[in-house]
């Protein structure tokens, strides 16, 4: 017996050497399969959601869209793997996905401690409670002995703990791992309170019964960027990572959308001219083609194109941009030139 | 001796050491342990290089920090400033809790329908089919969300309650009960208990010894349950009844939030709990019933009747006769359903039960290191099953057919 299994021993051994050694880089793995695989939640309206048709739509689906187009200029070049707020961020770590893009806060441990990069923000968020209208509640400050439904892995769980017990008020927690658990539960009566992002509030208020019966309290408790993440340590992917969503909030900024983009090329504005890549190769600097961003604009758009069709006033979620705006129009928006 | 002889006779006497067939097997077998030992330290060394060219934080350090999360039920004091390493072992004592009840409540129902299948009357016989039939082939983790979801919602809700003796009160919030309330000198109420079970231990073998020598009977399993009762029970008055009842406070009045039951007032078992447990001992008594009939079924007709012909009786015929038989055939795969149970209940995480997967991977996400927690989880869910099968191993052994 040991005859046979020998050589598979060593065998493998060697081949566990081999492949550490080895080791390509995100952006050379990506081409060579030919998509970008992109984590996203397991369902949260205007983020990431499956549509009717059985597309995945958001703007957290959008910018994995334009990172494909940023790549192989091409917006369907991509495969959506859907992940539990628990499991999301080992499933990048572990290469199952090549970026994270679900609704995600930046936070310091997540930065420093879990081998990740965050790659900007594209939604700025804060964690909210809903709660049932006829429950008289008007503040969060009334929740003292309620239970509290909401997911777990999240900052949520930890930011309600931290919520209730500065203002010394009991309270119940009731952590699910999928978010339809903890609307279902929340639902059915067995939490008073539902906490999580506000934006995911309004998202899942859409899923309630009578989500007419349900109200979102006045306070925000806590900040919650949220951004896509990519694994530490490469550089190259980190750039396009970083620079896909610099390229859409410079578009808006600049008055570059899908509409006008072919337009746009002739336009005489040096910085148009350098995004849109017809003065100088600033695509080449991060491994891509040229006319990366003119992809990204040309195939899904500037970032207020998909904030207004997934999440914007028109849409069932109804949230304006308010701080989400540009920076020149009130907002915390803003993205480094290109140059 | 012979084949040695003419080995050292026959010439050539011996032939290349590298030929020599134990030699060779003592060289593959040493190849291989240098060559596991070596894939071993390649693995460790390896996972630790590149944990740390990743920057993901690696050692055992984590578990002295904070863990900043609460939970819905622990056995011992917890809360948001205890560390990580309390929030696993919070998680620990859950899963053992939900195991062990879910283990009592599985053996309970499965000998009852197990028997019941074999019962003569024809009703009884086809529900217990059914019933099994039915629990078996539904996936348990949709067992599971129909006891917390569809249950959830027909039991009522937080401001109103369905009460029994004005004690227990059920609502979507648990099960509420009086919680005990230990004074001082309670402590020898629970030394009382043990040493009525230790007096009835002793009473049940003198009276096994005593039956053996001369014939006579005595009602041992009486006077055990009277003893392990009884003796608690006259402690507590003597120490001057020391354990006090803390009863749920149900609020109908104020705010619509504050009415219902008040939070931490006494005992609430989580319906989160109610529902795993329901689930695993409804779908793990399914099979138990199987192997109970099995085994009774395993056991032939012609001990029955020979018990009877010796002028034993039914009841003494079962439980003499027929069930330590049918148990040597129970026991071996009883014992598996227990460790299914246990490894089960970790689907915990579906329903916001705090068990020590659903604890440790809270911890996991927060701190990334994987490794360390899915070690600690493999390490757990090991010694407990082979701390069962070694009870159950042993308990089959004293079971087993001891010839004369
Ligand atoms: N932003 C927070 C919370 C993220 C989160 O998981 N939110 C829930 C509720 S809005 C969610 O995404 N649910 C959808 C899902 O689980 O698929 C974090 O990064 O920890």
């Amino acid at each position: 017996m040991s005859n046979k299994f020998l050589p598979l021993v060593i065998g493998a051994a060697m081949g566990v050497a081999v492949t550490t050694a080895a080791g390509a880089t995100t952006l050379e793995d990506v081409k060579a399969k030919g998509f970008i695989q992109c984590g996203v939640s397991q369902g949260l309206p205007g983020f990431s959601n499956l549509d009717a048709q059985g597309n995945w739509t958001g703007i957290d689906v959008d910018y994995c869209r334009a990172m494909a187009a940023a790549v192989f200029g091409d917006a369907s070049a991509v495969k959506f793997t859907p992940l539990s707020a628990k499991e999301r961020f080992t499933a990048l770590q572990s290469g199952e996905v090549d970026v994270l893009s679900r609704n995600t806060t930046w936070t310091m441990s997540r930065d420093t401690q879990l081998g990740l990069n965050f790659a900007g923000v594209n939604y700025y968020d804060g964690q909210g409670f809903m709660v049932r209208k006829d429950l008289g509640v008007t503040s969060a400050l009334e929740l003292s002995g309620a239970s509290v439904c909401t997911n777990t892995g999240t900052t949520t769980e930890l930011n309600v703990a931290d919520y209730f017990r500065a203002n010394n008020m009991p309270y119940e927690i009731v952590a699910f791992e999928k978010a339809d658990e903890v609307v279902g539960a929340y639902d059915a009566g067995r939490c008073d309170v539902y906490t999580t992002d506000a934006s995911g509030l309004y998202a899942q208020r859409l899923k309630l019964t009578n989500p007419g019966d349900h109200m979102v309290l006045p306070e925000i408790i806590s900040k919650e960027p949220l951004g896509p993440v990519v694994r530490q340590g490469d550089d190259e992917w980190f750039n396009i990572a970083k620079w896909t969503l610099n390229a859409m909030l410079n578009a808006e900024e600049l008055g570059v959308s899908s509409e006008n983009v072919d337009e746009m090329k002739s336009s005489d504005n040096p910085a148009v001219k350098r995004l849109l890549g017809v003065e100088g190769a600033f695509g080449e600097a991060i491994g891509l083609p040229n006319d990366w961003a003119y992809a990204i604009i040309k195939n899904v758009g500037n970032y207020e194109e998909s904030f207004n069709a997934n999440v914007g006033p028109d849409t069932p979620l109804g949230i304006s941009r308010g701080v989400n705006a540009l920076w020149n129009d009130g907002g915390f928006m803003y993205a480094p030139p290109v140059r | 001796m012979s084949v040695m002889e003419q080995d050292s006779a026959g010439a050539p006497a011996r032939a290349s050491l590298l030929n020599d067939p134990k030699v060779r097997g003592i060289f593959y077998q040493i190849v291989l342990v240098v060559a596991i030992t070596a894939l071993g330290y390649v693995i460790v060394t390896n996972t630790i290089a590149n944990l740390e060219r990743q920057n993901i934080a690696s050692g055992w350090s984590f578990l002295e920090n904070t863990a900043g999360f609460g939970t819905n039920q622990s056995l011992v004091s917890y809360s948001e400033t205890s560390t990580y390493g309390r929030a696993i072992f919070v998680g620990f004592l859950n899963t053992l809790l939900v195991a062990a009840v879910g283990i009592f409540f599985a053996t309970v129902i499965g000998f009852i329908i197990g028997i019941a299948r074999l019962s003569n009357n024809w009703v009884i016989n086809r529900l217990a089919y059914c019933y099994v039939e039915l629990v078996r082939n539904i996936p348990l983790l949709l067992q599971i969300f129909f006891w917390y979801f569809a249950v959830l919602r027909s039991i009522p809700g937080k401001r109103e309650k369905w009460s029994l003796f004005d004690t227990f009160h059920l609502n979507i919030g648990g099960l509420r009960l009086p919680k005990p309330i230990m004074g001082t000198g309670s402590e020898w109420v629970g030394y009382a208990f043990l040493i009525g079970i230790a007096i009835a231990i002793f009473v049940a073998r003198w009276a096994r010894k005593r039956q053996e020598a001369t014939g006579q009977p005595f009602p041992a399993f009486l006077t055990g349950v009277g003893l392990i009762i009884g003796l608690p029970i006259l402690t507590y008055f003597v120490m001057g009844m020391p354990i006090g009842l803390e009863f749920p406070n149900f609020v109908e009045t104020g705010p619509i939030l504050r009415q219902g039951f008040e939070l931490n007032v006494g005992l609430n078992i989580i319906p989160e709990f109610l529902a795993l447990t329901a689930a695993l001992s409804i779908y793990t008594a399914s099979f138990i019933a199987e192997i109970v009939r099995a085994g009774i079924q395993a056991v032939s007709h012609g001990q029955t009747e020979a018990a009877h012909a010796l002028g034993l009786r039914n009841g003494p015929t079962l439980r003499l006769v027929v069930i330590p038989q049918a148990m040597r055939v129970i026991i071996p795969p009883l014992t598996s359903q227990y460790l299914n149970l246990t490894k089960n209940s970790s689907l915990a995480v579906a329903i916001a039960y705090p068990d020590l997967v659903s604890m440790g991977g809270t911890v996991l996400n927060q701190t990334g290191q994987a490794i360390e927690i899915i070690g600690i989880w493999m390490a757990v869910y090991l010694s407990l099953s082979l701390i069962t099968s070694a009870f159950m191993n042993w308990y089959n052994q004293r079971m087993a057919l001891v010839e004369r």
